[in-house]
């Protein structure tokens, strides 16, 4: 579990992150969206410790940043931006290293590495020198290097730029086994990347979060559709049936005391809520909760699109 | 103490796997040899004074370019990106670091020992001269790698690093010479112990005179652990700036 409070982060005048808050909880994979310069990376230096805000705290599994440094360290996993690494070392004798001072039993150390090069797909590299490896396997190597101590969470900055669509698949692929159990928090300025990979997504812009939804729902913002969320008592199936061919249905479920949860998507962008309330009482029901996400969310969007594709 | 060996054994292996420390102690082992042989055909006497007196001056030069890659290195590559984001406290990454640097110089001042052997067996020289002399060897280096440690901690540039060591560690050594010293006049002149006291060279001469006196440890102790606590709170001091 990862939790951020209210964080802010000033480097002289510029306001890298401005009064941010989130969390991320075990089984989640969270997407850190925003262009560059919007202060994911500062973000996440701060949950690692490397630097301290100004004001707010992070907390990982309940240790804070500011009175538990070293133990919110070691319960993270961290792969820094552009991995760096120690270039001059081969790449078991760097996962040596790195469980050594993470702790590891001696004992322990070469069934970990054997691990952490099978997990992470290594076996080729094993014993090259990191200076020699593509940018494919130096990420695998930073990734390795950030599970080895098997963390309940995981910060990973830029995981996948610079990889080709192959790799990028691979390595998606593993975030996603990595997430049914871990905390993750996984930073992309493209959103297509965010969207394929995660289970919810956080849209940070100049140091502000200006947005949070599912990868569906931001889809279907980009798209210039708005979603509805409601909740709906009486005959349901009457309901989805009689919707104008507008709407869309994503999902519906019955809830508690007789409501059932729906979310629609529309792809007019004119607010249909009004629509929607007549339909209710035309098949004899009952809403008690009806809202429609803005389309400002999908500006931003927009513009983050383009900061991707840059 | 396992994670301060761990960083120590990295760090060592860094100096090991490059050409680093093998020019360090190649060019060490050269300029002192030759210096040493020169007086010895030169005025036929057995005896290592020459070769120490000139190790305060070496390793104003030599132990800067020891120290100077230890945090500016990783900080130009980013690779303390990583290295901090490992469960260690500050002082644990320093001290590891910094024993693996002194290890370096000490295996260059051992590399001298075979010159103490030449002169033992041409003649009958004062062993407690020389057994002193090299205990001041490590003292003082110990005392300017600290200083270089602190200044590497402050850049990430290596060059900006060697430049400034030098020039402050020269200062520390001028500043007891006799050379600053006997402009001190007038009322300056109270000034004069306490300019002696600083002298990275004069406690270094005092030591090699074969006499332990422990102000002269004091002093050394002084200047190795100040600036290797104010390393660990330069770094501490980077994550709030
Ligand atoms: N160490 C630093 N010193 C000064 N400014 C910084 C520093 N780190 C980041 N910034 C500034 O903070 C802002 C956010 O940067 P960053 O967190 O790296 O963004 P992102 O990772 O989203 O691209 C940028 O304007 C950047 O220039
Ligand atoms: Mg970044």
């Amino acid at each position: 579990m990862i939790e951020v409070e209210n964080l802010t982060k000033r480097f002289g005048s510029t306001v890298a992150v401005d009064a941010v808050s989130f969390a991320v909880k075990p089984g989640e994979v969270v997407g850190f969206l925003g262009p560059n310069g919007a202060g994911k990376t500062t973000t996440m230096r701060i949950i690692t410790g490397l630097i301290y805000p100004q004001s707010g705290t992070a907390r990982v599994n309940g240790r804070d940043i500011w009175d538990e440094p070293v133990e919110v360290r070691r319960l993270l996993g961290y792969l820094p931006e552009a991995t760096p690494l120690y270039d001059e070392m081969s790449v078991t004798d760097f996962l040596r290293f790195v469980a050594t001072v993470r702790g590891i039993p001696s004992r322990d150390i070469p069934a970990r590495v054997d691990k952490m090069i099978d997990v992470c797909s290594l076996q080729t590299m094993a014993f090259k020198d990191i200076s020699e490896l593509s940018r494919g396997f130096r990420q695998r190597v930073g990734l390795a290097q950030a599970l080895i101590h098997d963390p309940p969470a995981l910060v990973l900055d830029e995981l996948t730029s610079g990889l080709d669509p192959s790799q990028i698949l691979e390595i998606r692929r593993l975030v996603r086994e990595l997430g049914k159990e871990k905390a993750i928090l996984f930073s992309t300025h493209i959103l297509d990347e965010a969207n394929k990979t995660c289970d919810r997504i956080l849209i940070i812009d100049d140091g502000r979060l200006v947005g949070e939804g599912s990868p569906h729902d931001l889809a279907a913002m980009a798209s210039g559709e708005a979603v509805y969320s409601l909740e709906f008592k009486g005959d349901a199936e009457l309901f989805t049936e009689k919707l104008p061919n507008h709407f869309k249905v994503v999902h519906s479920r019955p809830g508690a005391e007789g409501y059932t949860g729906m979310e629609l998507t529309c792809s007019d962008s004119v607010d249909h809520s009004e629509d929607l309330f007549d339909l209710t009482v035309a098949v004899g029901g009952k809403l008690r909760q009806l809202s429609r996400k803005e389309a400002t969310l999908e500006d931003v969007f927009l513009e983050l699109t383009k900061g991707g594709e840059a | 103490m396992r994670q301060v060996l761990a960083i120590y054994r990295k760090e060592l292996r860094l100096y090991f796997d490059s050409p680093i420390a093998y020019i360090f102690i190649i060019v060490f082992l050269a300029i002192t040899s030759w210096l040493f042989f020169r007086t010895f055909f030169l005025i036929r006497v057995s005896s290592m004074r020459s070769f120490f007196t000139i190790i305060p001056w070496l390793c104003m030069f030599f132990i800067p370019a020891v120290s100077m890659r230890l945090w500016a290195e990783e900080r130009k590559t980013g690779s303390n990106e990583l290295l901090m984001s490992l469960p260690l406290q500050e002082w644990e990454v320093v001290l590891g670091k910094y024993l693996a640097a002194l290890t370096v110089y000490v295996v260059a001042i051992i590399l001298t020992t075979p010159l103490a052997i030449v002169v033992g067996a041409l003649g009958s020289p004062e062993w407690g001269v020389i057994v002193g002399s090299y205990l001041g060897c490590i003292f003082l280096g110990a005392a300017i790698l600290a200083i270089g440690t602190f200044i590497s901690s402050l850049t990430s540039n290596q060059i900006v690093a060697f430049i400034v060591s030098v020039i402050i560690v020269a200062g520390l050594t001028i500043v007891g010479q006799p050379l600053v010293t006997m402009f001190l006049q007038g009322p300056l002149i109270v000034l004069v112990p306490y300019a002696e006291w600083l002298g990275l060279a004069n406690h270094f001469s005092s030591i090699s005179r074969g006499v332990i006196d422990s102000r002269d440890i004091i002093y050394y102790i002084l200047l190795t652990t100040l600036p290797l606590y104010l390393t660990v709170k330069s770094i501490q001091a980077s994550k709030v700036g």
